[in-house]
């Protein structure tokens, strides 16, 4: 693996403040000296490196950019850069902070009640407490309003009975925020691990992601108290609403997958000779395929800056949202894709990152609202008329 | 125990370098700037003594207006406050001229302890330091590798050639030079940036220091940088095989240098 100095055609770092290049420089080291050194091996063994979570508790990752309860108070610009910096490390590693910050801590603040915020902010923002979201069914991805998991009222309490699927952190989870359908539409469940009838398997065999945990949870007559229930989330719009939080770091994340691919691949035809003694940068098919890597890195910047900048003040649409993270993630797979093919057959070793990357990105495109789905978000924004049915 | 880190923004570590149109120092305006590599560890250093003794550790850099990102830096890393020097008379400036900038802003503040890096990463003269200790008539000691408080006085370990250690005892105050890797810098965590917001940061020029340009007026300066030129030359002898045998080991020997 090649050292990585940044990515910036296009004086991108000139747009940023002294604490956001700060709060950068932070995780870029964090990442090239606790994350690089291990990340294939993680990778290869499918092992979540757990270990990493209390000195990322410590620097303030979970819920970065939340306000109380010992959290970073960081900026959305801020926030972003911490996506970016450590998916250029692992898109695994990032979707753990992701989905603890975004996906639960998120909905936790915003529509939870004082008592779970007390319980559970403070633990979650120290890493003690680790947190999973399962709104995904089996049966049910990209429509979540036909998910099938119930909660049905009794006395005091809620029984809760169905399945979800492809939930980040699953197993290792101390809480998980639960989307179940009520008689009152879609409320939000703080299920904690233990609760009897309440068990979670991983899903082994994954092709993407391996150094984070991906798992299935089982709910079978769980009884929690209404207590459990989060106050204010009402209808499918909460859960989206963490889902726009999520994938507004995704955007960001993906242009740093992207710069780590970009990078090694630079670096890598800079110094492979093949014809004439000459290195293989000098040919002009490579040299193609890097102009359209750096042009399209520097635009995903810019996006993600923009949203970014919108969103600090108030004034991100989802739809903005859908733009940043279908465009970047779909700029860094085909970048993970060119810089393989620029590495020929190194590019499918774990000696370099690129293949890791591109693997991970097919699952980045897919979740968090396929590629496809945010396409007809924008469309109907667009033309005014829905065309997901 | 109040301790000053003097530290220096230099040209991030590979950087793709580009001499200026003057041919007298690189282009600065397409680079990224860090702190200078020895200056973390000193910092680290005062960060550990103020931990261990209590006290105060004050930041002073030297620089244009982006060297705020240094200072910012180490304000974000658990400095207390920040003297930035900063004014259009202090470009380019040798060692001299900054350690007796860096005198006046210190001579006010009467630190128990001055720690900077043994070196700049950009110049490397190794001067600084050393010159502001004897303008201020402290004593002084460098590349130090450990620190020891010893009530009013500190234990340094320096780092001598071949190995060998030096252990010295010197009263307070007085200043350090630390050498490069003596201890696992820390990271700025996010809180840290955000409480660096609010620490005083005070600007100082050459009138606020009561300097004149004649006064810091360089005692030495660049007339030409350039990079290494690749020359080839191919040279024939002629003359018996014995003679052009002796002339061939001699050019090895002593032109270039690989016998």
């Amino acid at each position: 693996m090649f050292p990585f100095h940044g990515v910036d055609f296009l004086e991108f770092d000139s747009l940023l403040s002294d604490e956001e290049r700060l709060v950068r420089q932070t995780v870029r080291e964090f990442v090239d000296k606790e994350v690089l050194p291990g990340i294939e091996e993680w990778n290869r063994e499918a092992k979540f490196p757990k270990h990493l979570v209390p000195m990322m508790a410590e620097l303030g990752f979970f819920g970065a950019n939340l306000t109380g309860y010992g959290c970073a108070e960081m900026s959305n610009v801020e926030y972003g850069l911490i996506m970016q910096e450590l998916e250029r490390g692992d898109s695994g590693l990032r979707s753990f902070v992701s989905v603890q910050g975004a996906l639960v801590m998120y909905p936790i603040h915003a529509y939870g009640s004082d008592e779970q915020k007390e319980k559970w902010l403070p633990a979650m923002q120290q890493g003690t407490a680790i947190g999973c979201f399962g709104l995904t069914e089996p049966d049910f991805g990209s429509n979540p309003g036909g998910m099938r998991t119930r909660a049905r009222k009794d006395g005091d309490d809620f029984i809760l009975n169905g399945e979800k699927a492809w939930i980040t952190s699953g197993t290792i989870a101390d809480v998980a925020v639960v989307w179940a359908r009520t008689e009152e539409g879609i409320r939000g469940f703080l299920v904690e691990k233990g609760t009897p009838g309440f068990t979670s398997k991983d899903i082994k065999g994954k092709w993407s992601l391996r150094a984070s945990v991906t798992s299935t949870l089982a709910l079978q007559d769980v009884r929690v108290p209404a207590s459990a229930m989060l106050p204010c989330a009402k209808g499918l719009k909460a859960p989206l609403s963490c889902l726009t939080q999520a994938r507004y770091g995704i955007g960001w994340g993906a242009v740093g997958a992207a710069m780590a691919c970009y990078n090694e691949a630079l670096e890598y035809a800079k110094t492979r000779k093949q014809f004439d003694d000459k290195p293989i940068a000098a040919h002009q098919l490579i040299q193609a395929k890097l102009a359209d890597m750096i042009t399209e890195i520097t635009k995903g910047q810019l996006l993600a800056l923009q949203v970014g900048r919108l969103k600090d003040k108030g004034r991100a649409e989802p739809v903005h949202v859908s733009m940043l993270k279908r465009n970047n993630v779909k700029i860094a797979l085909d970048i993970a894709r060119a810089a393989r093919d620029i590495l020929g057959a190194n590019g499918v070793a774990d000696e370099y990152p690129i293949f890791r990357h591109m693997c991970n990105l097919e699952s980045v495109f897919t979740y968090e609202g396929t590629h496809n789905i945010h396409t007809l978000a924008i469309g109907e924004t667009v033309t005014g008329i829905p065309a997901y049915r | 125990m109040k301790i000053v880190v003097c530290l220096k923004q230099v040209p991030a570590r590979d950087s793709l370098l580009r001499l200026n149109s003057a041919g007298t120092w690189i282009q600065e305006t397409d680079i990224s700037f860090e702190v200078n590599e020895p200056d973390i560890y000193a910092l680290e250093e005062a960060l550990r003594l103020k931990e261990s003794q209590g006290g105060e550790v004050v930041v002073c850099s030297l620089g244009p207006a982006r060297a705020q990102q240094a200072i910012k830096e180490a304000l974000a890393k658990g400095a207390d406050r920040a003297l930035h020097l900063d004014d259009p008379a202090f470009a380019n400036l040798d060692s001299f001229g900054i350690a007796r900038a860096m005198a006046k802003a210190l001579d006010a503040e009467k630190p128990d302890l001055i720690v900077t890096g043994l070196q700049s990463d950009d110049f490397g003269a190794a001067q600084t330091g050393v010159i502001l200790a004897e303008l201020m008539g402290l004593p002084h000691s460098t590349i130090i590798m450990a620190i020891e408080v010893q009530g009013s006085a500190i234990k340094v370990k320096r780092e001598l050639e071949a190995g060998f250690f030096q252990f010295i005892e010197m009263s307070l105050p007085a200043l350090l030079t630390i050498q490069s890797g003596i201890n696992k810098p820390r990271y700025a965590t996010l809180k840290g940036i955000m409480a660096a917001k609010n620490k005083p940061l005070k600007k100082l020029g050459m009138a606020d220091l009561g300097l004149s340009a004649a006064d810091l007026a360089p005692r030495q300066k660049f007339t030409r940088v350039y990079v290494p030129e690749k020359r080839s030359k191919t040279e024939f002898f002629e003359g018996g095989g014995k003679d052009v045998a002796a002339k061939l080991v001699d050019k090895l020997k002593n032109e270039a240098r690989v016998l």
